[in-house]
């Protein structure tokens, strides 16, 4: 058993970086970026890790040397946010294609313009489709853990993909909470050896990366990509239920709060389904049926999983935290996806909050809830896609 | 049924191959062609190190002449060669002239 802390989201993923010890970790450690990874780096000062660090120009270039650490053989690990994330973005698609298994905690921020660092998925929700595994936190301690898990998923031999491991930024990243950390040696235990399967390091057998492929091949590539996604499902769960055992805090796909017999629900992600229990708690106690689901797992998206938890309710509000301008807010999307497939099909709503860090309050939570309730009576969807918690 | 083709390739197109790249003649992306002018040459191999690909062919320690299965006529080699007198002993001409 380990310790109980009291820390911000930041510390507690820089101690799970910590007890990993990765080999190598490049990094751009000023704004955009959080103390996260001014943290870890405190921990290379002071000796207590061994992982060597690359101090870069660039967050392009953080995960360029990410890219050719992890391709020489390296365990690695990095951490970013907001702009910095949107600088990588031309190298996230590498790191994938490669199927290399590098591992980022991201804080969840706006990006510009207007200039702001406040919390919302912009960034994340921007690199969705660039083969990166996404796994969203709602708490410091679910960072901590998704973090230590990340490293189980992402170097799996059958999965061998980058993971992102996303908290809100400042609501969770800045916030002090309680968390449990594992020992040391737990976690060392958890992730145990990392061994690359074709390292450049390996002077015997010499090889390359990143190869000219056109015409010829880039489509059947890409088919073999999908499939690799195909298998995480599987593999998040069987390291979910092996952390379990470890630490007594069960993971899944997705999470469910009073669902099982609700008749509308709202669908979010992260810390704002903290909030948003609170609030199905409020209309449970009035009699109302509410419930939630908060997704963890959204690169692949468990279409079929998420779509049997939602067949049975009347009306469902997925609320975003990005909005893709001009289109329905990236959550909505999903959710739309497994909906598809149901033989009922809900009446949904897309509300898009908080964006650049406003909060979100249990009154929009509330107002949702009510729209719901008038949607499930009546079968009837005024706006699809509107803005909640606008000022006046 | 047969195995789809997606399904045998190495994971990440790593190639693991070395040398393979033998195999690709790149000499005809060239426009331009390098010319070895021997007595201007003064044997400092700045055009074999300078060289992106090895299209520069070394025997014994002295620089022959080109590998044009592989030069792609970028001019590298020809700006870099210092030559004898203020002579070049690389010249760049157009390809078929
Ligand atoms: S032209 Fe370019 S590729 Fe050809 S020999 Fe000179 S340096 Fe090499
Ligand atoms: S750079 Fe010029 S002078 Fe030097 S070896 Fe090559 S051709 Fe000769």
């Amino acid at each position: 058993m380990g310790k109980i802390v009291a820390v911000t989201g930041n510390e507690a993923v820089a101690e799970s970086l910590r007890q990993v010890n990765p080999d190598v970790c490049a990094a751009y450690p000023i704004t955009p970026a959080t103390d996260l990874m001014q943290r870890f780096s405190s921990f290379i000062s002071d000796g207590k890790v061994d992982t060597e660090m690359v101090l870069v120009e660039s967050e392009h270039s953080a995960m360029s040397a990410c890219i050719g650490a992890a391709a020489a053989g390296g365990r690695v690990a990095t951490a970013t946010s907001s702009q910095g994330l949107a600088l990588m973005w031309e190298m996230l698609f590498i790191a994938a294609g490669d199927r290399l298994p590098i591992i980022m905690p991201v804080v969840n921020r706006a990006l510009s313009a207007p200039l702001n660092i406040h919390g919302d998925h912009s960034d994340t929700m921007g690199a969705r489709d660039s083969g990166w595994i996404q796994l969203y936190s709602e708490t410091a301690q679910e960072a901590y853990d998704n973090a230590i898990q990340a490293f189980r998923i992402g170097e799996h031999p059958d999965i061998r993909l980058p993971v992102m491991v996303c908290m809100d930024g400042f609501i969770v990243s800045h916030s002090i909470e309680r968390v449990e950390y594992l020992e040391d040696s737990e976690v060392k235990n958890f992730v145990g050896e990392y061994r690359q399967v074709n390292p450049l390091l390996d002077i015997d057998h010499p090889k390359s990366y990143g190869p000219l492929i056109l015409t010829d091949l880039y489509h059947e590539y890409k088919r073999a990509q999908h499939e690799v996604m195909t298998k995480v499902k599987n593999v998040v769960l069987e390291v979910a239920s092996d952390f379990e055992k470890l630490s007594g805090r069960k993971y899944g796909l997705f999470e469910t709060y009073r669902l099982e017999d609700a008749e509308i629900a709202i669908v979010i992600l992260s810390s704002a389904a903290g909030t948003t229990k609170d609030v199905v708690d409020r209309y449970r106690d009035k009699g109302i049926k509410a419930g939630l689901l908060k997704p963890r797992m959204f690169r692949p998206f468990p279409y079929e999983d998420v779509a049997a938890a939602l067949r049975h309710l009347k009306a469902i509000a997925v609320l975003d935290r990005a909005d893709s301008f001009g289109g329905y807010g990236p959550l909505f999307s999903e959710i739309c996806g497994a909906v598809m497939s149901m033989d009922t099909k809900p009446p949904m709503i897309n509300r898009i909050y908080g964006l650049g860090g406003r909060d979100y309050m249990p009154d929009q939570a509330e107002k949702v809830f009510d729209e719901l309730i008038g949607i499930a009576e009546t079968g009837k969807v005024g706006a699809i896609k509107e803005y909640i918690g606008l000022r006046e | 049924m047969k195995e789809p083709l997606w399904k045998k390739l190495t994971p990440g197109s790593v190639i693991l191959e070395p040398g393979s790249s033998a195999k690709f003649k790149t000499g005809s992306w060239r426009s331009m062609r390098p010319r070895w002018i021997e007595e201007n040459c003064i044997q400092c191999l700045f055009c074999w190190i300078y060289c992106p690909d090895m299209s520069v062919i070394v025997e014994d320690g002295k620089r022959k002449g080109f590998n044009y299965d592989y030069c792609k006529g970028c001019g590298i080699c020809a700006l870099e060669c210092p030559g004898k007198k203020g002579n070049k002993a690389i010249v760049m001409e157009k390809e078929g002239s």
